[in-house]
């Protein structure tokens, strides 16, 4: 477990936060610029000295008080914004740097291992890292960071310099740090869709202060926090692959609120996949559509509404229990189909965004 | 060679390659933490100490001269110190010359090694941090490579400036053979003595070493760039 507790106080901003984080997964702090989520990771990285700070990590004492482990210390790894790689080194003097500075009994993870794993076999004979690809750096940049077996590994919007080529080329990889490595990972992103992407746990920061801190899919799911109202607002679900229909080269996805068909996706039956629900592709029926083109129709109740501007409401489903959906739709349409908390309606997904 | 130059002109030519490379040095290892300080530091006191650096800049070399006579004097505090270590009085001996050379041309040390070191970025710093590297280590392993055409931008002014420095030698070591008579008054003595085909040869000497010094340190600066 992480526990964090700082409080700043600068003339133009405050951070005032007491944090208990999962030390396990991708916890994404998410939140508009100068809400304090660069702040935070800085106090954790102990690049910021918060006096009167408090950091546990994993039972280890960081910082209590004066009591202040200096960041070389940290058994941690960083990767900010800009790659960051030193100019006057290769690229294998880079990814070498941390790893040289380590105990070799600490070593768990293996250059070898780590170059293939980001793929930068045909990157180790460069000299000058100026020549690099924005994408590739960061991938060197992340390798590097690994290399020093981090017990915790912090992002800093890693990928908000890149260009979308680049970003879609590095995701993946962050996506098998989330399956393949244990270590846990804090990462601060402005961006909903790499938020929804890549975590598992949701803090969300405003103006310096923790004003939501749980599980992903809760935290997308609740009206009462500002990412419900955003233009992408949305849920996501975590369903395994139930089967493939090669005639309409489609694939059926389960999960235990019901099921969702999609474009067919190349893995095997049985893997597991995330999928982003938009609140506006969904769409409520109050009976159950006869004749419609929408194939993924889910039955659910409605929980909470609430106006969003002067047109549109926002309203919360909850699916078997425990998924939780968001719908966008015109308070017209609420009020001719008199909807009301408590109601089941049938909510039609048009789109699934397939996101992992 | 022995055609142009006297054995005298030898010697104090010799003299000031000597005196010019022991005070790069001493230079070099002084001026390093004390620019990397100002280049670092957030404290009030980054103004005073940057000012007192670049005095010998605006100064009259006679100024620093005489205090510097003064402060090493049988009667100054670095004189009383001197004597008491059994060192004897550093006026008008070459150790003299050291200290009043360093102090002249600390400026032109101190000031690139700072904008080298103030070019580094905050963030390339502490990557290095979170890469384990000790604030020492990091100092050596990052800051100092990626300042090396500061360090050679230093050690070349320091060196000629120290090769063309005339006042303060004269305010404090005056001219005695093989011990403080360097070029620059060795050229004086020439021309008070009417002996101006002497005064000539040496000081074109010193107009193309100059000339070559600082050739040598723009195209490298300008490579250096372009890499």
């Amino acid at each position: 477990m992480i526990h964090a507790r700082f409080k700043l106080d600068y003339s133009s901003f405050a951070l005032d936060v007491d944090l208990k984080l999962p030390a396990r997964g991708i916890t994404a702090v998410f939140g508009p610029s100068g809400s304090g989520k660069t702040t935070l990771l800085r106090c954790i990285a102990g690049l910021e000295k918060a006096p009167n700070g408090l950091l546990h990590v994993h039972g280890e004492t960081w910082q209590d008080g004066d009591d202040f482990v200096p960041t070389h210390r940290r058994p941690l790894g960083c990767v900010f914004q800009e790659a960051s790689l030193f100019p006057h080194l290769s690229v294998r003097d880079n990814l070498e740097y941390g790893l040289r500075r380590i105990a070799p009994g600490l070593r768990k993870l293996q250059p070898e291992q780590v170059v293939a794993w980001l793929g930068l076999q045909s990157l180790l004979s460069r000299k000058d890292t100026a020549s690099l690809s924005g994408g590739e750096k960061q991938r060197v940049a992340m390798g590097r960071a690994l290399l020093t077996s981090p017990r915790l590994l912090l992002m800093d919007e890693p990928l908000s310099a890149l260009d979308s080529a680049s970003k879609q080329e590095i995701l993946p990889y962050l996506e098998r740090l989330h399956t393949e490595l244990e270590i846990p990972v804090l990462y601060v992103s402005h961006a909903l869709d790499e938020v929804a992407r890549l975590a598992d746990h949701l803090v969300l920061l405003e103006r310096g202060r923790v004003i939501a801190s749980g599980a992903l899919s809760d935290t997308l799911g609740r009206l009462d926090l500002p990412t419900a109202h955003l233009d992408d607002a949305g849920t996501v679900i975590d369903a395994v692959i139930a089967v493939h229909d090669a005639t309409y080269h489609l694939t059926r996805l389960d999960f235990s609120g019901g099921n969702l068909w999609v474009s067919k996706i190349e893995r095997d039956a049985g893997g597991a996949v995330r999928v982003r629900l938009l609140a506006r592709d969904v769409s409520i029926a109050t009976v159950m559509p006869q004749h419609s083109s929408i194939s993924n129709v889910l039955l659910s109740r409605i929980s909470e509404i609430q106006d969003e501007g002067l047109d549109r409401v926002t309203l919360r489903l909850v699916i078997g229990g425990e998924h939780v959906l968001l719908s966008r739709i015109t308070r017209r349409s609420r009020d001719q189909l008199g909807l009301a908390a408590g109601m089941e309606v049938y909510a039609q997904v048009k789109s699934v965004v397939l996101i992992a | 060679m022995y055609s142009i130059f006297s054995a005298s002109d030898l010697s104090a030519i010799w003299l000031t390659c000597k005196l010019a490379t022991i005070v790069t040095l001493i230079l070099l290892l002084i001026g390093t933490p004390v620019a990397w300080w100002l280049a670092r530091t957030r404290s009030w006191w980054k103004g005073a100490v940057g000012a007192v650096v670049a005095l010998p800049i605006v100064l009259p070399p006679t100024v620093i001269g005489f205090y510097l006579l003064v402060v090493m004097g049988p009667n100054g505090p670095l004189g009383q110190l001197t004597q008491s270590l059994g060192i004897g009085l550093l006026p008008f001996t070459f150790a003299g010359l050291v200290v009043g050379s360093v102090i002249y041309s600390l400026p032109f040390v101190v000031q690139p090694l700072q904008n080298a070191f103030e070019s580094i970025p905050e963030r390339t710093l502490e990557t290095a941090a979170t890469l384990r590297a000790s604030a020492l280590d990091t100092f050596f392993s990052v800051a100092m490579p990626l300042a090396k055409p500061g360090f050679l931008t230093a050690a070349v002014l320091g060196f000629a400036h120290t090769v063309g420095e005339f006042g303060v030698v004269l305010m404090i070591g005056g001219n005695i053979p093989q011990q403080t008579r360097v070029v620059s008054v060795q050229i004086y003595d020439h021309v008070e003595a009417m002996e101006y085909g002497q005064a000539h040869w040496l000081s074109a000497a010193m107009v193309v070493f100059a000339f070559l010094v600082l050739l040598a340190l723009y195209s490298f600066n300008r490579t250096g760039r372009r890499k």
